[in-house]
Order: structure tokens, then C-alpha cells, then sequence
């Protein structure tokens, strides 16, 4: 080896002063301790995965519970002023208020006789979109053809108690109608009779009255919505069904806080396993650190080296368990609310500054404890 | 000499056996804290969700048709059947009866006001907080239980009083409000308050039972009754008619709280009585319930995932630790067997500290939980405690398994060398 090359080596670590070494030591210490090293990054991805499932749950648990709850039906109500109608178009206005995040419903009612002179009300409207505002309806059979029927069942009782066909009149105009399903509600649609509008608009001329919507969003966004179409429709009042609001609201929160409690404590006890099993880490390379001090390491380089390394782990244990969490979220969605979880990016700069954060943690407070030890005592085994 | 073993490595290694305890303590707390919450979940969301109001109706069996729509009657009030009011306390005789929250009877009345005979309004006739007795207990019930939506400003009246309250609606048109006098059906009462229920109560007046009775002259009628219960979702079972069960399955469906064997049964406590669920409340009801408990069960099997990890992570680094231990008792001439009998001891001892001060913990945390969130008591299952101790034991015990494995596997004169 000519002094020429000496040199030339002495030139070029100059030019990097111990970047590549440094890079060296780390990778080596990854892949000759693969057994500890890979027991340690297995406590991070599980940790970082279970904070990130629990934490997508929590943002998405609001959407999921809410679409549950818009199974209650409606939850605003708008009916005609006394003595004013509600304009023709109020339907399409409500629908292009809604944006496809509800439905609206239009009901008209009458009071028609039956030939033996009993009152009865009937009401007309859409079938199809009654079926899906409101699906605790149970029907034997929804009508479809024309001068098809749907009557409650007391109705039924006084009216067809046989199922026969029957005859009804409002304002000497008389409907043969056919009973083709039974509804049971428990409520006050079980003495009515429901029809198309179609039928009910050919037969009385009266249009619909009241609007039923099932608006999903939070209660600020219905009521933000609420006061919307008040402005719009004048002849109209506007309410929400405060039955409906005011139990989703509750029932709501309540999980949200009962969710927020876990998601806490389980986020806590992730936490703890990562910190132990780093320490141990750690700790057991104390030989390492006290070699490092022996050669004549700063103690700032090597609490550099650890600090880099666990930042390192931390790193790729929050990205590996991010995928995996988002995974555990998608299938929790899909087996209890039947719909997957959908994943927020949002949470990853949490759980990947969370991550690097107790890694940090666990690297710097064994070096904090051996930094007053002697290395001989280290290495002598002590 | 291997009592003395374990009980010299519990004296000198505090720091470390400490550590491992902490990690265990904390682990079976939180595993502990969940399950309690979520056996409890159940039954405090379904209490929640009686926020929603009645869940049963019941009115008389030979009942005419309701002519009504948005909530106004338009027929004659007057006729039709009525229920008895005095038979309403047994409903405190049923079966299920501390599954009913309360019940509210209703019974509405026209009635002209003031002097103006042209004004026809509803009177509905109601329970507020009415103190009822059945044998010897006492209870109250009424609409401020069965309708918690229901708003007053100023006072609920007294429900032996003729005091009224007014829909905001109504007050609004009467230009009345509370503390001010009205006169109803001809005799002067005081408005105590004015009521706000956003539906058709805003636009009548309600008033204590008795004094609807009186106008309408037929004391003790009741029009229908709303119930609230406690139910359980439906089930294969309880869709079944009980008409066709057999005398066993019939047992088991009148004692299992269905909303459907609570109707029968109210329907055996009133004579000529029909009982209905009121289905958009009942029926939603079992499906939010059965989302939010399987929600619950399915993060109480992460939190005993996660809590199951941080005991075995602790146990791993503790018993790795120990190596040179390990290499001194079988250089002196240990097997295998007594060295992994100790290590196992000692973590069934670990495990079973961990578990009794782990499970008070956490027993402590979910009552908290359970008190901020819900404000009442979660109600822990003495059963839990020999469940939890066994998870615990177990869990250590495959935690440490796999290192003690490794530990007495060491060759001990690489283990005495510190060369691990």
C-alpha cells in the first residue's frame, strides 16, 4: 500500500466525515441482532396498527352509527302553513337542498267515507320512497298496479275484513280500491289507507300537504339545513322531529365517549409494549454503547446513533402498522355495520409523530441511565 | 430450596420483577375495564335509547279507527272505548316489570276556551310524574319518563292540581303565558308552563289526567297508554307466533323481555286490552343496539390483544434478561425442566399478583367510565374475577414460554461469558 493511496483514503473520510460509518453501524446492527431487532419492530407495527384501527373507528364511528340511525325515518317535517299551500316544485327544491344526502316525501291527506258512513283517512304518496324512509313499515305486500292499496291494519279490520275489494268516496267522487298488503306500525298509520299519488291525485285534485325527510349529518348540519329550507319555502313551516334528533344526539355521544375511553386505554396499553420492549432493546446493548464510549464516541454521537436508530424503527413500524391498522378498521366496518371504514390519511402524521415519539422515548431513557456507568464496568460484565 | 429460589429472585430483583408486575398490573386492568364495559354497554345504550320514548302502545281491544292526521284528531273525541285507569299500577305485576322505565296514559278531550265557543281545541289529558302505589311499593311515572323530549318553560304541573300547560304554538295564537289564567270548558285555570315537543302537543293543551277526565265526565278513562320497556333485540324466537309454540318454547319466550312477550303480557295485566309495539321505535331500536354492542366486543378483543402483547413483551424482556442466571444454574448442574419449573413459577406468581391488583384497577376504571360517561354504576360480574386471574396466568405464561424456551436452550458457557 503506497502512501499515495493512504492519503487518498485519508482525503476521502475527510470529504464525508463519518456519515457512511454511521449508516454502517446502523445497518449492521439491524441485521446481525435480526432476532431482538425484529421483536421490537413487531411491538411497534402492532402498536401502530391497533392506535390506527382504533382511531379511524373513532372518526368513522359517527358516520356509520348515524346511517343506523336514519332508519328512525324522518327527522324534519315540513308541513303547509294554516290556510296555504306548499308550492308544486317544494319536492324538487327540497330534493336539490338534500344533494343526495336524504330523502323527502310527500304526503297528501283526505278524509274519505266508506259506503256505511265511517270516516277514514287516506293519504297518497310515493310507495317506493315510503318503502325506504321508512323501513320499520311491515307490509305483507307492497301494491303495485293501479288502484292498488295499502291498508293499515285496523282499517283493514273495518273496512275489508275479508280482503274483498272496497269502495271509498271524498266529495261525492267515489275509488274502487283493492287491498293488496297490510301495514302494522303500531301508530297512527295502522287506521289509515295509502295509495300512489297518482291514484290519489286523479281521484281528489288535493296535493300533498306535509314533506317527511330523513336528512343524515350532524344535528348542526340539520339545523343548519332546517333554517335553509324555511327561507326557501315561506308558505311552509319547517321543524325537526325533536323525538328523533334528540335520541340520536344522546345515543351518539354516549358511544363516542365509550369509544374514545378504549381507543385511550388500549392506545395507552400499545404504548406500554413498545416502550418495554424497547428498553429491553436497548438495555441489552449496553455492551455496544460502552465500546462506542471505549473507542472514544461523544456521549452525544452515540445517544445520536441510538436516538437515529429507534427513530428509524419507529418510522417504519408506524408505516408498516398504518397499512395494517387501516385493514383491521375495514374489516371491523365490514363485519358489524356491513359497510368498510373508510380509511383517513389524516390519522397517519398521528400515529407516525406518536410512533417516533415513544421509540424516542425508550432509546434516550436507558442511554439517560447508563451515561453515568463506566464502560469497564460494562464490559467486565457487571 | 426452590421455595427459596423464587422467593430470593422476588427480594433481590425488585427493579426488574416491578417492572414486569407494572406491565402485567396494567394489562389486566385495561383487558378487565373493557369487558366490563362492554357486558354493560348493552344494557346502558338500551336505557339511552328509551330517549326515543315508548316503545309499546295500548289501547282498548274494541277500539274505532283513529281519524287523524299530523296529530289532530278530527273526529269527536269522545267516542270510542276507553281503558280503565285503575288497572294501570299492575302493570307493575308483570313479569318483566323492572323492564318498564314508565308509562304515560293519554286521553284527549275537546274543549272550547275562553268565551269564544267557536274555538275548538284538544285537550290531552296525561300522567306527569305521577306518585302510584302496587302493593307495597311506591313509584312514580308519566310523561316526563316516556317522553323526555317534551320542553317546559316555567313548571311541570302538579299532577293532583287542575294547573295546565300550553303548546308554544297555542300560547302563541292565545297570546297566554306562564302564570297567566285561562279558562277551559267554562272554569278558569292556571298556566304553569308552556310546552315544547315540536309535534302536535305544540298546538293543545295539557293537562293532569283527572282534569281531563272531568270534563270529559267519565273518570277513570283512559284513551291509550304509551309504554316504555327495555327490550331485547328480536331473535329467530321472538319473531315466531307464540300461538304456535310449544308449551316449553312458549316458557322461554314470555320470560326472555322481547317487546312482542312484553305486549302479551300487558295485555294479561289490562283487561280488554290491546297491546302493539310501536315498531319504528321498537324495531330500530334492536338494530342500533346489536351495532353498538358488536362495535364494543370487537374493540374490547383489541384491547385484550393489545394488553395480551405488553405482558408478553414484558415477560420476554424480563426472563431474556436473565441469561447468565440461566448459564450458573445448569453450569451447577440444572436440567432444563427445574430451570424452565422456576421461571414458570415465578411468573404464575407475577401473574397472579398482576391479576388481583390488575382486576381492582380495573374493576375502579370502568366504575369511572361508567360514571362520567353514563352516569350510573357498570355493574361488574363477580364471575369475571376467576376469568380474568385465568387469562392473566395463561397469557404470562405463553408470553414467557417462548423466551424461557430460548433462555434453557443457551449453551451456559456462552450465557457465563456475556457473549448472549
Amino acid at each position: 500500500m503506497s502512501s499515495n493511496q493512504n492519503s487518498d483514503l485519508i482525503n476521502r473520510r475527510a470529504g464525508k466525515p463519518h456519515t457512511s460509518m454511521f449508516l454502517r453501524m446502523l445497518m449492521r446492527a439491524a441485521v446481525l441482532r435480526r432476532g431482538r431487532a425484529a421483536s421490537a419492530l413487531l411491538a411497534m407495527v402492532v402498536a401502530a396498527a391497533v392506535a390506527t384501527a382504533m382511531l379511524n373507528l373513532y372518526v368513522d364511528v359517527q358516520a356509520k352509527l348515524r346511517k343506523e340511525f336514519r332508519n328512525y325515518g324522518a327527522n324534519i317535517v315540513v308541513v303547509a302553513k294554516n290556510g296555504q299551500e306548499l308550492p308544486a316544485d317544494a319536492v324538487n327544491k327540497i330534493d336539490a337542498a338534500l344533494a343526495g344526502h336524504g330523502l323527502a316525501v310527500p304526503f297528501a291527506y283526505v278524509v274519505a267515507r266508506t259506503p256505511d258512513g265511517q270516516s277514514v283517512v287516506v293519504s297518497g304518496t310515493d310507495l317506493d320512497q315510503v318503502r325506504k324512509l321508512d323501513s320499520w313499515w311491515s307490509v305483507t305486500a307492497w301494491p303495485n298496479a293501479s288502484h292498488d292499496a295499502l291498508v293499515g291494519t285496523l282499517a283493514a279490520a273495518v273496512i275489508s275484513p275479508q280482503g274483498k275489494s272496497f269502495d271509498l268516496s271524498f266529495q261525492g267522487r267515489t275509488i274502487h280500491l283493492n287491498p293488496a298488503g297490510i301495514l302494522r306500525t303500531g301508530a297512527s298509520e295502522d287506521s289509515r289507507i295509502y295509495l300512489s299519488s297518482k291514484d290519489f291525485e286523479n281521484w281528489t285534485g288535493v296535493k300533498p300537504s306535509t314533506i317527511e325527510m330523513a336528512s343524515s349529518g350532524s344535528s348542526e348540519e340539520v339545523n343548519a339545513f332546517i333554517q335553509e329550507l324555511s327561507q326557501a319555502l315561506p308558505t311552509a313551516e319547517v321543524r325537526p322531529i325533536r323525538q328523533i334528533m334528540e335520541g340520536e344526539a344522546r345515543v351518539l355521544g354516549k358511544t363516542r365517549a365509550t369509544l374514545a375511553a378504549a381507543a385511550v386505554l388500549i392506545i395507552a396499553t400499545a404504548a406500554l409494549c413498545v416502550l418495554s420492549t424497547l428498553i429491553g432493546w436497548v438495555f441489552d446493548r449496553r455492551r455496544d454503547f460502552a465500546i462506542m464510549k471505549a473507542l472514544g464516541a461523544s456521549e452525544g454521537l452515540i445517544g445520536g446513533f441510538f436516538a437515529a436508530e429507534a427513530a428509524a424503527l419507529g418510522a417504519v413500524g408506524a408505516i408498516v402498522g398504518f397499512g395494517i391498522g387501516v385493514g383491521v378498521a375495514e374489516w371491523i366496518g365490514r363485519v358489524n355495520f356491513h359497510a368498510p371504514v373508510v380509511p383517513r390519511f389524516n390519522v397517519l402524521p398521528m400515529v407516525f409523530v406518536g410512533s417516533i415519539a415513544v421509540a424516542l422515548i425508550s432509546a434516550v431513557l436507558p442511554i439517560f441511565l447508563l451515561r453515568r456507568v463506566q464502560p469497564a464496568m460494562i464490559l467486565r460484565g457487571e | 430450596m426452590f421455595g427459596r429460589l423464587v422467593y430470593e429472585s422476588f427480594r433481590r430483583q425488585k427493579r426488574r420483577k416491578l417492572l414486569a408486575g407494572v406491565a402485567i398490573t396494567l394489562g389486566v386492568g385495561v383487558a378487565t375495564a373493557m369487558i366490563a364495559v362492554a357486558t354493560d354497554i348493552g344494557d346502558k345504550i338500551s336505557r339511552e335509547l328509551r330517549t326515543y320514548g315508548a316503545n309499546l302502545i295500548v289501547t282498548p281491544q274494541e277500539d274505532t279507527l283513529d281519524v287523524q292526521i299530523g296529530g289532530v284528531d278530527l273526529k269527536p273525541p269522545s267516542d270510542g272505548a276507553y281503558l280503565n285507569e285503575g288497572d294501570l299500577p299492575k302493570i307493575r305485576g308483570t313479569f318483566w316489570h323492572h323492564n318498564i322505565a314508565g308509562f304515560a296514559p293519554m286521553l284527549p278531550v275537546s274543549v272550547h276556551v275562553g268565551n269564544d265557543s267557536a274555538a275548538n281545541l284538544t285537550l290531552l289529558g296525561t300522567y306527569f310524574s305521577k306518585q302510584l302505589t302496587f302493593g307495597k311499593e311506591d313509584f312514580r311515572t308519566g310523561v316526563r319518563i316516556t317522553h323526555p323530549w317534551w320542553k317546559v318553560q316555567g313548571a311541570w304541573p302538579d299532577d293532583n292540581s287542575s294547573d295546565v300547560l300550553l303548546g308554544e304554538n297555542l300560547a302563541a295564537k292565545l297570546g297566554r303565558k306562564a302564570e297567566d289564567e285561562i279558562t277551559v270548558a267554562g272554569q278558569s285555570h292556571r298556566v304553569v308552563g308552556i310546552l315544547s315537543t315540536g309535534g302536535a302537543e305544540d298546538n293543545q293543551i295539557v293537562a293532569p289526567l283527572g282534569l281531563a277526565q272531568q270534563i270529559l265526565g267519565k273518570p277513570g278513562a283512559v284513551r291509550r297508554l304509551y309504554v316504555s320497556a327495555l327490550t331485547k333485540p328480536e331473535d329467530a324466537l321472538a319473531r315466531r307466533d307464540p300461538k304456535s309454540m310449544n308449551p316449553e318454547m312458549f316458557d322461554r319466550w314470555y320470560c326472555s323481555p322481547y317487546v312482542a312477550s312484553i305486549a302479551y303480557q300487558l295485555q294479561e295485566a289490562i283487561p280488554h286490552s290491546h297491546a302493539e309495539q310501536i315498531r319504528q321505535i321498537a324495531q330500530n331500536e334492536g338494530t342500533v343496539l346489536s351495532r353498538i354492542k358488536g362495535l364494543m366486543l370487537l374493540v374490547t378483543l383489541a384491547a385484550l390483544f393489545a394488553s395480551a402483547l405488553a405482558v408478553s413483551a414484558a415477560m420476554a424482556t424480563a426472563v431474556f434478561e436473565r441469561r447468565g442466571e440461566v448459564g450458573l444454574m445448569k453450569a451447577l448442574g440444572a436440567g432444563s425442566i427445574s430451570v424452565a419449573a422456576l421461571f414458570f413459577a415465578e411468573a404464575l406468581l407475577l401473574a397472579l399478583i398482576g391479576g388481583v391488583v390488575g382486576f381492582a384497577g380495573g374493576a375502579l376504571l370502568a366504575r369511572q367510565i361508567g360514571r362520567s360517561i353514563f352516569d350510573s354504576q357498570i355493574t361488574i360480574e363477580p364471575v369475571l374475577f376467576p376469568v380474568i386471574l385465568a387469562i392473566a396466568v395463561i397469557v404470562t405464561f405463553a408470553g414467557s414460554a417462548m423466551a424461557i424456551r430460548r433462555a434453557v436452550k443457551f449453551d451456559p458457557v456462552y450465557a457465563l461469558k456475556g457473549e448472549a
